[in-house]
């Protein structure tokens, strides 16, 4: 099993937003869908660890998650953010971060590739980019860390719709090629049927 | 250096009159600060008069053990008024403290070294006192803006720890626009210098009869260690405060956003 939860609440920002969850979710892809307050993301954060449940146990790969090694968890279980944050820099400056601040490098061009960029972005300034191009860099920063999981968090809803479509298209490729087991959370349940095998919904802090 | 001057009392109360003008400014233009005024003058007048008997004393004592111990009380004050000042920092008084501590320490330390002060209470308790004012200044602002830097790039620090970041590697960027704020507005001060203000080490030294070379000289000399000490300072307050916005696990605590 790849990620285990028993008997999980979690707050955010004072409120509980997670009841008692408990939550097998196998390896492959797997939506987590229900409307926007339901706890979908603090779900995700729990999984690599931005933020830790007030009560209950997440396991990963049968271990508790406390006892892997917090950083190189949140390498091998990589989470994209709903909203692009680029640093400073260029694309490749953004693509090689991760691997960077671990002290290795990364292949830029290939990143850049699977996330549906082409490699002339790498010299690209980030915040000269549309807000679908910062979405595929973010996505191409966390495929550089060769991540064996994919945390997406409303990987589309900054987009129109247009982008959205080749952004899921994208996911849908890199999950049949990459030996990657995706987790979206979205609040559309028509995009978890296109991006997922399994679906989870999540309501009220509980799993319906 | 200097012929010492000597001031009345019966100056310093014809310097009232200058009250005066502010209390009838005031009471024209309806301020009601005349009562605030008046306490003004009055705790000036007693504090400082204090603090000038406790100096007197403290230059006859000679006793560098007594200056440490003088250090020791402002470096505490400073660190008791910069926390109130840096609300956004949570835990900010130890930071602070540390921060004074070791710039109050190393800026002391390195002029009595470098020979540029006799090692005796008359030079250095002003110059603790001044390092330790701006020392105090300079971590209370940068921590302060540390505080909402932090709030206002809270996606982009998170972003960052979740490529496996760790908090240090997550704060750098803050911590790099903090510094600058915190440390701009004395760079600007040095800049213009005698342009814009005439700094008061200067001006007292002037007043006091010094030869103007000698009062720019020292001027200068309190400039640049006062640079080197809010530097200091305002280093060593982030560098041991970014850690209370994170936890052992490197995740930015919640409460310390809200």
């Amino acid at each position: 099993m790849l990620f285990d939860l028993c008997d999980v609440t979690a707050s955010r920002g004072g409120r509980v937003v997670l009841r008692s969850v408990d939550l097998a979710l196998e390896e492959g892809s797997t939506a987590v869908v229900g409307p926007s307050g339901s706890g979908k993301s603090t779900l995700l954060r729990l999984l690599n660890r931005l933020a830790d449940p007030d009560a209950g146990e997440v396991r990963y790969r049968g271990r508790p998650l406390r006892t892997h090694d917090v950083l190189r968890l949140r390498r091998e279980v990589a989470l994209v953010p709903q909203l692009p944050a680029l640093v400073e820099g260029t694309v490749a400056d953004n693509v090689e971060l991760g691997a960077r601040l671990a002290g290795q490098g990364a292949d830029v061009d290939r990143a850049l590739a699977l996330a549906g960029l082409e490699a002339s972005f790498g010299p690209r300034l980030a915040d000269g980019l549309s807000v679908g191009e910062q979405q595929r860099v973010m996505l191409a920063r966390a495929l550089a860390l060769e991540p064996s999981v994919l945390l997406l968090d409303e990987p589309t809803s900054a987009l129109d719709e247009r982008t959205r479509a080749a952004v899921e298209a994208t996911l849908v490729r890199l999950a049949s090629e990459l030996d990657l087991s995706l987790l979206v959370v979205t609040h559309d349940p028509a995009q978890a049927r296109r991006l997922a095998r399994r679906t989870v919904t999540v309501a009220g802090g509980r799993i319906a | 250096m200097t012929g010492a001057i000597e001031v009345s009392l019966w100056e310093v109360a014809a310097a009232l009159v200058l009250v005066a003008v502010a209390v009838g400014a005031s009471s024209w233009q309806g301020a009601a600060l005349e009562n605030d005024i008046g306490v003004a003058v009055i705790r000036a007048f007693v504090q400082l008069t204090a603090v000038g008997y406790g100096i007197d004393l403290l230059f006859d004592q000679d006793s560098v053990a007594l200056v440490l111990g003088l250090v020791a009380v402002m470096v505490l004050l400073g660190a008791l008024t910069a926390r109130h000042r840096a609300r956004a920092v949570p835990g900010a008084f130890w930071p602070i403290l540390g921060a004074l501590a070791l710039a109050a320490g190393a800026t002391l330390g390195l002029v009595i070294a470098l020979g540029v002060f006799e090692p005796k209470p008359r030079y250095l308790v002003p110059v603790a006192g001044i390092v330790i004012g701006n020392a105090m200044t300079a971590a209370a602002v940068a921590l302060n803006r540390l505080g909402d830097e932090v709030a206002r790039s809270r996606r982009e620090i998170e972003a960052t720890l979740a490529l496996g970041a760790t908090a240090a590697q997550a704060a750098r960027p803050l911590l790099r626009r903090s510094l600058r704020s915190g440390l701009i507005p004395l760079v600007d001060q040095t800049k213009t210098t005698g342009l814009i203000t005439f700094p008061g080490i200067m001006v007292g030294m002037l007043l006091a009869g010094a030869d103007p070379v000698d009062a720019v000289r020292l001027q200068l000399i309190i400039l640049y260690t006062l640079l080197g000490a809010v530097s200091l300072s305002a280093l060593i307050a982030m560098s041991l405060a970014y850690r209370n916005f994170f936890t052992a696990a490197h995740q930015l605590r919640e409460a310390a956003v809200e």
